[in-house]
């Protein structure tokens, strides 16, 4: 058993495991193309209504893909496609993976496309290039999302729209002065978009405090695990560790380096918020739920061959990832739960193996209920198929950088960041195994597997 | 030491229990030998126990009322306490009881709430509103009202009395006279309800369990809330609401609204119905004359109603109702799965839809595109029309429409479970369908056949797996009509009757199964019926007479409309097969008339034309003036011995309700409750005289024979008494009912 052993020692690999002692072996498969994160940036990640207040999307996304060129030194004309995400549309920019790329100078030459999944629509862009890579399509792609809040797109109601739409069909001066006369005060109230499900008509927070309550999830819990990812952001933002963070000199204002939302506060300050969804007894406030972000995210995807070719040094390999969906009525926030022990079986690895988790926290009692989801047997059991539970991730791992809560939550661009910060922590920390999960409206849930690459 | 205590003495208890929490009593509920809680002698005893504990125990600041069943809050009263008192008197001393245990609770000295998941209903809504605070789940499951009123009853433990101070006279009236279920918002809206709670799915512990746990959570915190004066009972009052309260205050107002009330009442009921009329004289003593006369007012009038023979009908229907809901033949050997109809005529798009709705696949076929399109459009309809009333999601309507596949072939049929036609009643079709459609289905497969008249063996002749063939006859709109009348033949097999009634019960059907002749039973029971009503037409009553006359016996709807809705054309069939079958018997009016009024294109309704003309937008309904010259040319004279008002209501009846007792004598029905059921559900025979069966019993056979001897002078044997009802009229102490 020893001789195969050492027989396999001139792999690069086994060398490498040697040089870090770790004693796991590398994820790569027969067959399958080593894909890399060469880098990844985002932009600060700002509450809506702030500084990017007078931007459109694409500007910020503009940005971050800017940004990215920088910090890689990438020729324009070396990316074969782009992929971004985006949630809420400007309806202006409906394809805004195109414009920002036009914009950041990237070759026109250079096809780009949008992507949205919800709160996992940049993992969706990345796991797309994942799959060009792989298919043997593309060699880099850049993927990434964005996400704009301060502005959001208000329509007329169906009525007035309808209206106005055979306003343009009519003819005569009398049949233009009937429509108009056949508008009614109710048809100028406005259609406002809303963070709820469409098929349930539930506001998300009113999900997740439903769900909270599903897991008793205290009010306390939640606080404690709000206050928790905002020192720790602050810790990391003081630091210096948030290094994915480009700088941007936003138009008409100053620049601007830092995330705004990082705000420990004291328990106390924590308790006398209000429910903000269940009145006057739910659990969920404005303190524990991520706040409305602006921000955009990017990566740098390649085949590893390239990648060499090119001089890079990657950060990482990205390895398996699933997408889930449930129930989107009571289940909608636990995607995590679902995605977990499915990415890490394809992988063949336990909770264990994994020294790195980056969960993508929507709300403190989102976080909660999955931890304790992912505790019971009773649940794997019952709701799963599965014979055992999957185990909580040990907190000590989990989020050391902050998360949701606490850096911004700006929807599309959430899933790159996640991922940016796996290769980041593996790296400082010296682990060998990233998981990255997060739930998306829908129902919908995401887990992928990272693995430091060897330094 | 003090929660020891509690436990040693609950021991004893079986349907209340209750513990100590952080100064709060949380007394929980769960008769153990009931699906549901009833407010029974027991549990009231032990409720009263307890409650006498909690009042004793100075460490108790406050108190939750809740139920350990899912479904359930408290259902109601225990409807055979109530039904094993022999005189007024006793029942009135159990409103008293009621009363008394509830104004304990509304006087108690330290808050009481109620946590309400699931029904909550009649004497369960009168417990919860004693208590000074009330939290509803907003499960589905969970609803409140005060359904006495359907029993031919009243709210009688101080309903009549608290509901109009808690949620004003007008919606005070439209409960307790309705009995209508009351969904949370609204409870929440009308102030029946202080607080909402969403119900939780899979977390820890099923959806169900810790739905009832959460509840309890935020229902301690309230309790507590309350007894630190942190929360406060009394709303904030709207302008609207205030004008509305002084409004009401004005003895005038109030006078006009029991007058529109009652005026209103009389109206629908035809006086027919005394519970109603009770009902508004308890909340106007109760609200003119102050509270110690409306609480005496109450429980009197209660006392009164549970003797009359309506509120015994109700109840004697209520209880039908509940065995027709029960599968009798066992458990099938497979589940329908998939079924498939055969027609997406106005019956099969409705029977295709109380398939889907329940989550069974269902295959619509028809011959043409055109009938395939407005059977789809019916589905349709049906399930659009519950989201503009919000009782379905339009993602739930679509997913339910995605259960459907309308097609013109056979694709498909090898995987049904049961297939059942809806094509047009000639048994040759029927014969040509039995044929291709057993060509194609698997063996297992069950052949239902959705006739009103044809017999099913007639059909089944033509089936090489005759045990596989079952009548299910359901009534028009399906969607609306809950009876579903199963007929078997000798060759039926146990099996294939148990998965038609399986099936009948997930469609949310109330289910009679009965053998097999021409016209099974509620056809041959309406036959007779509509022929007298054709010979009175023909004599010279006119059709808004005929209809006055019958709904002023009880039917819901005259005899005239109802054959416009049963299309004249079917009426004619029906007629002409039944004559022929049973002969002189079901002779009466002209067939002729029926047939010329078809030809002439009066088929009722669906034609715009029958014995009214429909279509014109004006509520008032206008005779065919066609349809009367068609009677005129057959006028008949009308023998004056037997055509006073009352005779001719009773010709109607007597035929009816005499062909009920002959299906029973003839064994085609297996016993009076599902007469009954079959008669007041499928037939709208009145309820507040039970059934045929519950009449017969009520009005005395000897009277009802003595009436038809004497209408058998004038018209012959259409009116001859079959062996049971003479038997019965013979012997007092034969009853239907015991």
């Amino acid at each position: 058993y020893y001789t195969t052993l050492t027989s396999l020692c001139d792999n690069s690999t086994f060398r490498w495991t040697i040089k870090h002692s770790f004693s796991k072996k590398t994820l790569a498969k027969p067959g399958v193309k080593n894909i890399v994160l060469v880098d990844g940036v985002r932009t600060p990640f700002l509450q809506s209504g702030t500084t990017y207040a007078d931007l459109m999307p694409h500007d910020l996304a503009r940005a971050a893909l800017q940004g990215l060129l920088n910090r890689t030194g990438l020729p324009k004309d070396a990316v074969d496609y782009i992929v971004y995400g985006t949630v809420i549309q400007e309806v202006k920019t409906s394809n805004v993976a195109r414009e920002a790329a036009l914009g950041a100078g990237f070759s026109d030459k250079t096809p780009a496309h949008t992507v949205t999944m919800a709160c996992i629509s940049s993992n969706q862009a990345m796991t797309t290039a994942v799959g060009l890579i792989a298919a043997g399509q593309c060699d880099a792609v850049v993927a990434g999302g964005v996400e704009f809040m301060s502005d959001v797109p208000i329509r007329h109601s169906r009525k007035m729209r309808k209206t106005m739409l055979s306003l343009n069909k009519a003819k005569t001066l009398g049949a233009r002065l009937s429509l108009l006369g056949s508008i009614r005060l109710a048809h100028l109230s406005p259609e406002l978009p809303a963070v709820a499900e469409f098929s349930t008509a539930e506001t998300m927070g009113h999900s997740a405090d439903r769900l909270a309550a599903a897991f008793g999830v205290s009010r306390l819990e939640q606080d404690e695990f709000a206050l928790r990812s905002h020192t720790l952001a602050k810790k990391a933002q003081d630091g210096g560790m948030l290094s994915d963070v480009i700088s941007f000199k936003v138009p008409g204002r100053d620049i601007v380096s830092k995330d705004n939302g990082i705000r420990p506060a004291t328990m106390e300050q924590l308790a006398k918020l209000k429910p903000a969804f269940i009145k006057p007894h739910g659990t969920v406030t404005a303190a524990n739920s991520s706040f409305l972000t602006d921000g955009a995210s990017a990566v740098l995807i390649m085949s590893e061959e390239k990648a060499l070719a090119m001089g890079y040094k990657p950060k990482a390999y990205l390895r398996d990832f699933v997408y889930v969906s449930q129930d989107p009525k009571d289940q909608l926030l636990l995607g995590p739960t679902y995605a977990t022990p499915k990415v890490l079986e394809k992988s063949g690895l336990t909770l264990n193996d994994i020294d790195v988790f980056e969960f993508h926290e929507a709300f403190a009692g989102q976080i909660m209920a999955n931890l304790k989801a992912m505790e019971s047997d009773w649940f794997a059991q019952t709701y799963m198929g599965r014979k055992t539970k999957v185990g909580a991730p040990p907190m000590e791992k989990f989020n050391t950088w902050g998360g949701s809560l606490s850096l911004g939550h700006p929807f599309a661009a959430t899933g790159c960041r996640l991922v940016t910060t796996v290769a980041h922590r593996l790296q400082k920390e010296g682990g060998q195994y990233g998981l990255v999960a997060a739930c998306a409206a829908g129902g919908q849930g995401h887990a992928m597997v990272i693995e430091a690459y060897p330094q | 030491g003090g929660s020891l205590l509690c436990l040693s003495l609950s021991a004893a208890r079986t349907h209340v229990s209750y513990e100590v929490k952080d100064n709060v009593a949380v007394v929980r509920i769960n008769d153990p030998t009931s699906k549901v809680n009833t407010l029974s002698r027991h549990m009231q005893a032990e409720m009263v126990e307890v409650m006498n504990e909690i009042w004793g125990n100075a460490a108790v600041k406050s108190a939750v009322l809740i139920s350990r069943k899912p479904g359930c809050f408290i259902a109601g009263a225990d409807i055979n306490m109530i039904q094993a008192c022999k005189t007024a008197e006793e029942v009135t001393s159990l409103s008293q009881e009621g009363q008394k245990i509830f104004d304990q609770v509304e006087k108690s000295p330290i808050p009481i709430v109620a946590a309400i998941n699931g029904s909550c209903l009649g004497g369960g809504l009168e417990f919860a509103i004693a208590c000074q605070y009330r939290i509803a789940t907003k499960s589905k499951k969970t609803i409140l009202g005060t359904p006495e009123v359907m029993l031919g009853l009243l709210p009688g433990a101080g309903g009549t009395q608290r509901l109009p101070k808690m949620v004003g006279l007008p919606a005070a009236f439209d409960m307790m006279l309705t009995g209508k279920n009351i969904r949370p918002d609204k409870a929440k809206k009308m102030g029946l309800v202080h607080q909402l709670v969403d119900p939780l799915g899979p977390g820890l512990k099923s959806p169900e369990e810790r739905t009832i746990e959460y509840l309890e959570e935020v229902a301690v915190d309230f309790a507590k809330g309350l007894a630190g004066r942190k929360v406060t009972v009394e709303k904030k009052k709207g302008l609207v609401q205030k004008i509305q309260d002084f409004v009401m205050g004005l003895p005038p107002v109030r006078k006009q609204i029991y007058k529109t009330v009652h005026s209103k009442v009389m109206k629908q009921s035809k006086g027919l119905y005394p519970a109603p009329l009770k009902i508004i004289e308890c909340i106007q003593t109760g609200i003119e004359k102050g509270n110690a006369a409306g609480y005496l007012t109450e429980s009197q009038n209660f006392g009164k109603l549970a003797m009359t023979s309506e509120s015994r009908a109700l109840i004697g229907l209520y209880h039908g109702q509940v065995t027709c809901k029960k599968n009798h033949f066992g458990k099938p050997e497979r589940d329908v799965k998939k079924l498939a109809v055969l027609g997406a005529g106005l019956m099969g798009a409705g029977i295709a839809q109380v398939t889907i709705d329940k989550g069974v696949a269902t295959i619509l076929k028809d011959t043409t595109e055109e009938g395939l399109a407005r059977g789809h459009q019916q589905v349709y309809k049906g399930l659009n029309d519950k989201t503009k009333k919000k009782s379905l999601t339009t993602f739930e309507r679509d997913g339910i429409m995605s259960l459907l596949s309308g097609q013109l072939d056979y694709r498909d049929f090898e995987n049904a479970d049961m297939v059942i036609e809806a094509v047009f009643e000639d048994l040759s079709i029927k014969h040509k369908v039995v044929k291709e459609v057993e060509a194609v289905i698997p063996p297992h497969c069950i052949f239902a056949t959705n006739t009103s008249a044809l017999p099913i063996k007639d059909i089944a002749a033509a089936s090489k797996r005759p045990e596989k063939v079952i009548g299910m006859h359901y009534f028009s709109p399906v969607d609306k009509m809950q009876l579903l009348e199963i007929i078997t033949t000798n060759k039926t097999s146990k099996d294939t009757t148990a998965s038609a009634v399986a099936v009948g019960l997930k469609q949310g059907k109330v289910i009679i199964v009965v053998g097999d002749g021409p016209g099974f039973y509620t056809t041959r029971c309406l036959a007779p019926m509509l022929a007298e009503a054709v010979r009175a037409l023909q004599e010279g009553v006119g059709p808004k007479k005929l209809d006055s006359l019958t709904t002023g016996f009880g039917f819901p709807v005259g005899a005239a409309t109802l054959a416009d809705e049963v299309g004249i054309d079917v009426a004619a069939h029906v007629a002409e097969d039944l004559g022929k079958a049973f002969g002189t018997r079901f002779g009466g009016g002209n067939v002729e008339v029926l047939k010329m009024m078809v030809q002439k294109g009066f088929k009722g309704r669906k034609s715009g034309k029958g014995c009214y003309v429909y279509g014109a937008k004006s509520k008032e309904k206008k005779v065919n003036s066609g349809a009367e010259d068609i009677l005129k040319s057959f006028k008949l004279t009308a023998p004056p011995a037997v055509s006073a008002d009352e005779d001719i209501q009773y010709r109607l009846v007597s035929r009816f309700v005499n062909e009920a007792v002959l299906c029973l004598q003839e064994g085609i029905l297996p016993d009076p409750v599902q007469g009954d059921i079959g008669a007041v559900f499928g037939l709208g025979f009145p309820p507040c005289l039970g059934g045929p069966f519950r009449f017969v019993d009520s009005h005395g056979a000897d009277k009802l024979v003595q009436k038809m001897k004497r209408f058998e002078e004038a018209y012959g044997n259409q009116f001859t008494p079959c062996q049971l009802l003479l038997d019965h009229a013979k012997d007092s102490s034969k009853r239907f009912h015991k």
